[in-house]
């Protein structure tokens, strides 16, 4: 059965327990026949305002989160960096404190720092969910992935999971990897030395290993996570070209064939077909992306419900 | 004696022989009414109302042969106590995989009382189409005065004046020890 989750915010998977973990996903699956009905629709969140405040740009995650406010009757709004007044000069917080004034019930929150989201649910009284903070967390990207895993997998607990790519950077990564460890999932993560911190292992769970091969991590795994290189970071010289990581680090179909004979792959998007994964693995029947992306919407819907619905103390 | 839920048992108002009657009865007036099982769509509420709706097309199959379509309805999302419930209800799937156009829905629930589950029901059903027609039988209706809706059954299996003190616990072997309808008091 389904455990309450009484946490307000959703900050991040980190401080979920196993629990409240099983629990979100439970409810997202029970909120995925209403995305599949004629009339999309509950009229559960009527009344309600979710603001989607999104200081980085991303059309996916925004556009899930909004139909998911929409299906449930909740009113979205979306505000985005280039129409906020953070580039008047505003202080996060003086902005936090204003859309505050206008009582939404939930805010959603995207920002490039890591503890945006933390610093408003200090002094919101609305309902936070983190829709990606930095390189800490993206608590709904790792709950969709987990989704779209137990319904491919039936089970998290004993699967073995390979993370590809730039570890480091990657808020889905970390989300991913509380979320699969919590719930007894062994991971595997392989990445270039310069973005898979060596102690990394040690610094966040059990039931982690830091492997310098694309091969070694894949190798008789049930889920092949693959990261976005984010093209934007080769300024920073992480590594030497664009091609020479697609040589080390693309997940090829080859690569995939040292994987176990059903295993499954993901991607949080947008992909760069060519450079982490190649188009054939992309468009093969074991690639999720697209499972993914419609889980989402239930996922979110999942995590409105629970955020705003029920306790009004 | 005070259960675990703090409440005085009362009174033991259906036993499982008279809770099998009851719904063989309201299968035969539902088929009678209807004149058959054709069109017919017997649709449970959650949590209790779903095994009583399979019972009922048991017993409607084996009168006309055929198997009327059925459905389950999971109201949370629907109810209009959402911010006013402690915690939040925990939501559970509806499964309405047959077309609900032009059929005759009959909603089964186990308890009739303030009529607001119905309400719920019935708006749930509307956002799936355009039935024909909506029946509602119940097992034990508390009767009208307890009404905040103005929402009557067309079956039902037993009708039991209560009072508001009072709650009616439709007791079924797929969640419980027994098969009963028990009252208790909040003491």
């Amino acid at each position: 059965m389904n455990k309450p989750f009484r946490r307000r915010d959703l900050l991040g998977i980190r401080n979920l327990s196993a629990d409240e973990i099983v629990g979100i996903l439970n409810t997202a699956e029970n909120f995925r026949e209403i995305n599949s009905r004629e009339i999309k629709k509950v009229p559960t969140l009527r009344g309600k305002t979710v603001i989607n405040l999104f200081f980085e740009n991303s059309t996916r995650t925004r556009t899930s989160f909004e139909l998911a406010a929409k299906r449930l009757s909740a009113d979205a709004v979306n505000i985005s960096v280039s129409s906020s007044s953070v580039t008047k000069g505003e202080t996060l917080v003086d902005t936090a404190l204003n859309l505050d004034a206008m009582q939404p019930d939930c805010i959603v929150v995207r920002h490039s720092s890591a503890g945006v989201p933390h610093q408003l649910a200090k002094v919101s009284k609305a309902a936070i969910v983190n829709a990606g903070d930095g390189a800490n967390e993206h608590p709904t990207q790792a709950l969709l992935d987990a989704m779209t895993i137990r319904e491919h997998k039936g089970t998290i607990a004993g699967l073995e999971v390979a993370i590809v790519g730039d570890i480091l950077h990657s808020r889905v990564a970390r989300s991913n990897i509380h979320l699969l460890t919590k719930l007894g999932a062994k991971v595997r993560v392989a990445g270039p030395k310069t973005l898979v911190p060596s102690d990394f292992a040690h610094l966040v769970e059990d039931n982690l290993q830091v492997c310098e091969h694309i091969e070694d991590a894949i190798e008789k795994a049930d889920v092949v996570m693959i990261l976005r290189i984010q093209k934007e970071r080769m300024d920073s010289a992480y590594f030497p070209t664009l091609r020479e990581y697609s040589i080390h680090y693309g997940l090829t179909n080859e690569r995939l064939e040292l994987a176990k004979k059903d295993a499954i792959v993901l991607h949080p998007g947008p992909m760069n077909r060519g450079i982490e994964i190649s188009s054939d693995v992309a468009d093969s029947s074991r690639s999720l992306i697209l499972d993914q992306v419609k889980y989402g919407v239930a996922v979110r819907m999942a995590v409105l419900y629970l955020a705003t619905g029920g306790t009004a103390n | 004696m005070a259960d675990e839920y703090g409440l005085v048992e009362k009174s033991k108002i259906m036993d499982a022989a008279r809770m099998k009657r009851a719904l063989s009865r309201l299968a035969s007036e539902i088929v009678e009414e209807n004149q058959g099982a054709e069109d017919l769509y017997i649709v449970g509420i959650r949590r209790r109302g779903v095994p009583l709706a399979e019972r009922i097309v048991e017993k409607i199959t084996d009168l006309e042969g055929k198997e009327p379509a059925y459905g389950i309805i999971d109201i949370t999302l629907y109810r209009d106590d959402l911010s006013t419930v402690g915690a939040n209800p925990i939501v559970n799937r509806t499964d309405l995989t047959h077309d609900i156009e032009g059929k005759k829905i009959i909603l089964v629930d186990d308890v009739l009382y303030t009529g607001r589950t119905i309400r719920a029901a019935l708006d749930q059903l509307m956002d799936f189409g355009r039935p024909n027609r909506v029946q509602l039988a119940v097992l034990i209706d508390r009767g009208k005065e307890h009404r905040e809706l103005p929402i009557q059954a067309d079956y039902i299996g037993k009708t039991v004046p209560t009072k508001r003190a009072e709650i009616v616990k439709v007791m079924l072997k797929e969640f419980d020890d027994e098969e009963a309808v028990w009252i208790y008091e909040k003491p």
